[in-house]
């Protein structure tokens, strides 16, 4: 096959980005796209050119490193996939493709279609875990878990953090991000005792990130390569306004 | 300099209850005087910084990802072993290091596994603790199931995902470290150098990867948890950015490296397609609990399915061999995966692979849709079948999968002894970049157990011990040997960068995975290792005049980074195949076609070989000194590995 790429090229954030062609030719359909990237970087690299800086890393759809808007779509126009379980074949010989970062205010470009992403470790290290220490704790079946509430939060605890819900929202919005940790851990009976904490910082420093505010549309839950459901941001929703409203504890998140 | 493992006195089982209490300890008003450096944040580092941050050390992580969620500990699919016993079925703390050491062909040592065992059951206690999502029967306990070269379930898993849902939990409890200011994080940071004091560890040398600064940072401690370089193949089941470079520094400023020709060809990955192939696949262990593995039972009917004028489902029951099970009655499908690659390989050799390529075999689901129902199977193995259809185009369902074995892990690593510290006092290797538990062979699901267990529950021990003897004296980077080693890094970066030769360093990596695949792949000779030292070497040589870098240091550069780990790749590269020519008998994933039984297993030589190979850095383009720990078997006896 033969495309042309429309890359965006930016050299860091400070800088403004442009949109450039490139040829990309006798690509198989048995590559992956960013197989396919790796080819226009070698024969960029061939010319003493600097090759296209993107995120990747396991090329299995788990770590969450890459990302890419493709042709208006994060990771491409297949649902429930990673931009690194992309195919070619799924594109047609002679297309343009257009390839862009996320954009989001609180994802700043690092260089060409990189991201900083950090903002999401920040929420997750307001709260998103058990405050459980090393040793000292029960047998793991001292507590039965009905398999369907394992499941359900196993399902939560599928999202690989890469951002893709971001990048689909039109106000940039993590809550599906945030709502799955709050799911997975709100479910098991090993979250409970830091459940209204946990909601409230997460949420605080989702909003200090600078995120914006989710409307419902559903665009992040149609991206979601691992199709994290938008029933955990009702269940986000539920713990936060109950823990506003009646739990005793409020939670003043201190800076850090 | 003789080697000493520091294997405590005492019978096996109470080796290490003694020894934990023999260790001196560090009272708690004085932890947060000590700075400890951990390098990589997958199971063992992100397990090692959270639980050392707990109890009140200063803890500096660095990951070269954008976070430390990312680490390829992730990837892990099927399990993690532990010696519970919940299903009733025989497992014991004893079985699971038995298992263990039968299953590294007797190469690995005795205390090591038997401590591994003993703390597997704390590891599942503690994941479900952070709220871990393991998969559950009905009734709400805890579901088992099988892997490779075991007769017992202990296996515990979340779906195909285990490595995720485990990393992701030992990530939470380092978040939950740095919110607590116990932790200072640097993500996109390579560690490029140790820095040495009077022969103790006591820094690294960092490149911050989006500004190109240089960087050092003193601790008292160095704890490397870089995972393994599989990636020294090119194609392996690794991620792209696994590396070497962390622990071959290390090598190089005076740690031995244990038994490095010794990896792991899994046998169950999704086969090349073409020459664009950037990393292969894995398709779980598990998979094998229920999907049975076959070749065609002659060269024409290969034949045919190779050009796909017949369908592997339209292939008679008759016509079918299914040789793991003719083979090995007794483990059948579930033998380890040393001894499932090598028959896949023999299989392709006598003209029955399958496959446009003809390499492959099947890995077949029929019988277990038949019998289970495609729900069930769906339910147990649906997210490795989809990423099957995505990379393949074909259903699994309905067409048996095309499996062959890659590489995907390396037993060996950075020689430690029994406290994990390096032959550098102060620096320590936990998790794949050690050499430690596996002998010649892992089995399945026992890496994540590994990288949990160094993590959680040894090195939180066994550093403090050292850190009590040398006392809390602050350390800091003005000691002119981190200058020194600074200078070093750069000098190393300018000469990477004023390469501008014609072929790219991805070039030369897929040069040296096919020389390194070639001849210290599945199977090795004498005369084809000798050949690939003089193919690596000429390799190695041509890459410091011809290979191309483009860019600068000060911005964020790709090529320059991969640069840097393919040249260590190139030089680690030697060292295994030196390792594999010196080692003469055939074991575990070391398979020297010289030393075979009658049968073609791998046939071991004890009298000569029953040591661990800890190899010393001499100089740039010398020759590495060997030294040999012998390996001495009390509760175990050897014995040739007999699955049938």
């Amino acid at each position: 096959m033969n495309l042309t790429l429309k890359v965006w090229r930016q050299k860091n954030a400070q800088t403004a980005g442009k949109f450039v062609s490139y040829k990309a030719e006798n690509i198989s359909p048995d590559m992956s796209f960013l197989e396919m990237l790796d080819v226009v970087n070698e024969s960029l690299t061939h010319k003493g050119d600097e090759p296209i800086n993107f995120d990747h890393d396991c090329r299995e759809g788990i770590c969450g490193m890459c990302s890419l808007y493709i042709n208006g779509h994060p990771h491409g126009p297949k649902r429930g996939i990673t931009t690194c379980q992309l195919h070619m074949r799924t594109f047609h010989d002679g297309e343009t493709i257009t390839i862009e970062p996320w954009r989001a205010q609180a994802f700043p470009i690092v260089k060409d279609l990189a991201v900083d992403r950090s903002a999401f470790d920040r929420i997750q290290q307001a709260g998103g875990y058990v405050s459980v220490n090393t040793g000292g704790v029960p047998d793991g079946n001292a507590i039965p878990i009905p398999k369907v509430i394992a499941d359900e939060a196993f399902n939560s605890a599928t999202c690989i953090g890469c951002g893709a819900c971001v990048a689909a929202c039109k106000n940039a919005s993590a809550m599906l991000f945030v709502s799955a940790k709050i799911t997975q851990l709100g479910l098991l009976p090993q979250g409970q005792p830091e459940r209204y904490r946990r909601v409230q910082s997460m949420v605080a420093q989702m909003d200090e990130e600078g995120f914006g505010s989710c409307t419902n549309t559903g665009a992040c839950e149609a991206e979601c390569p691992k199709e994290i459901k938008l029933t955990n941001i009702a269940r986000m929703n539920n713990d936060y306004f109950s823990a506003k409203l009646f739990r005793e504890e409020e939670v003043h998140e201190q800076g850090h | 300099m003789t080697l000493d493992a520091k294997i405590p006195q005492g019978p096996l089982a109470e080796k290490w209850s003694k020894h934990k209490f023999d260790l001196k300890l560090v009272n708690p008003a004085n932890k947060r005087k000590y700075d400890i450096i951990i390098v990589g944040t997958g199971l063992a580092g992100a397990s090692a910084a959270a639980t050392l941050g707990e109890l009140g050390y200063n803890v500096k992580a660095f990951c070269f990802q954008d976070s430390p969620r990312r680490a390829h500990s992730i990837a892990a699919q099927g399990g993690i072993n532990a010696a519970k016993n919940y299903q009733n079925d025989g497992d014991s703390v004893f079985r699971l290091f038995y298992d263990t050491i039968k299953g590294g062909d007797y190469r690995a040592r005795e205390a090591n596994v038997h401590r591994l065992a003993e703390v597997s059951v704390n590891i599942i206690d503690q994941c479900v603790a952070q709220g871990v999502p393991f998969a559950r029967e009905y009734g709400g306990l805890l579901d088992n199931r099988s892997f490779g070269g075991s007769q017992v379930s202990r296996t515990f898993y979340a779906r195909g995902q285990t490595g995720q849902q485990l990393l992701l939990g030992a990530y939470s409890a380092l978040n939950r470290q740095i919110h607590a200011g116990k932790v200072k994080m640097y993500t996109r940071h390579e560690m490029l150098d140790v820095v040495t004091i009077d022969g103790h560890a006591k820094g690294i040398v960092t490149r911050n990867m989006l500004t190109g600064a240089i960087d050092t940072h003193a601790g008292h401690a160095v704890l490397l948890c870089t995972g393994g370089y599989s990636n020294v193949f090119y194609l392996s089941t690794n991620a792209i950015g696994s590396n070497v470079t962390a622990a071959w520094r290390a090598h190089k400023r005076g740690a031995f490296f244990g038994n490095p020709c010794y990896t792991q060809i899994h046998p169950t990955c999704i086969p090349v397609t073409g020459d664009h192939q950037s990393k292969l696949t894995l398709m779980s262990e598990s998979l094998r609990n229920d999907g049975r593995v076959w070749a065609p039972k002659t060269v024409e009917i290969a034949e045919q399915l190779r050009k796909g004028t017949l369908k592997a489902d339209q292939v008679k029951e008759d016509d079918r061999d299914y040789f793991l099970e003719r083979k090995y009655p007794a483990f059948g499908n579930l033998v380890p995966r040393d001894v499932a690659s090598r028959n896949a390989k023999e299989m392709v050799e006598e003209g029955r692979g399958v496959g446009g390529s003809g390499f492959a075999v099947f890995l077949d689901f029929a019988d277990a849709i038949k019998r289970l129902g495609e729900e069930t199977v769906k339910a147990k193995y649906g997210n490795l079948f989809d990423m099957y259809i995505q990379i393949t185009d074909e259903n699994p369902y309905k067409q048996p999968m095309r499996i062959y074995p890659a590489v995907h892990y390396t037993m060996g690593g950075l020689w430690v002894d029994y406290n994990l510290s390096t032959t550098i006092p102060g620096l320590y290797a936990l998790g794949e970049c050690n050499f430690s538990d596996h002998g010649a062979n892992r089995l399945g699901a026992s890496a994540l157990m590994q990288g949990l267990s160094d993590g959680y529950f040894v090195i939180p021990y066994t550093l403090g011990d050292y850190l009590a003897k040398i006392g809390p004296k602050k350390v800091d980077t003005s000691h002119p040997a981190f200058e020194k080693t600074k200078q070093d890094v750069i000098a190393h970066i300018s000469k990477l960068l004023a390469l501008k030769g014609t072929k790219t360093t991805n070039e030369y990596h897929r040069e040296l995975g096919h020389i390194m695949w070639e001849y210290c792949g599945m199977a090795r000779t004498e005369e084809g290792l000798k050949k690939a030292k003089g193919l690596i070497q000429a390799l190695k040589a041509d890459f410091w005049k011809n290979a191309i870098v483009t860019g600068e240091n000060e911005e964020v550069n790709a090529s320059l980074e991969r640069a840097g780990r393919v040249a260590d790749f190139i030089e680690l590269g030697e060292l295994m195949i030196d390792d594999a020519l010196m080692r003469k008998e055939s074991c575990g994933g070391h398979f020297r076609v010289e030393s075979q039984t009658a049968d073609g297993e791998a046939l071991r030589d004890d009298e000569n070989f029953a040591f661990v190979a800890a190899w010393e850095f001499k100089g740039e383009n010398q020759p590495e000194e060997l030294h040999k720990e012998q390996l001495t078997f009390e509760a175990v006896h050897l014995s040739q590995r007999n699955y049938a």
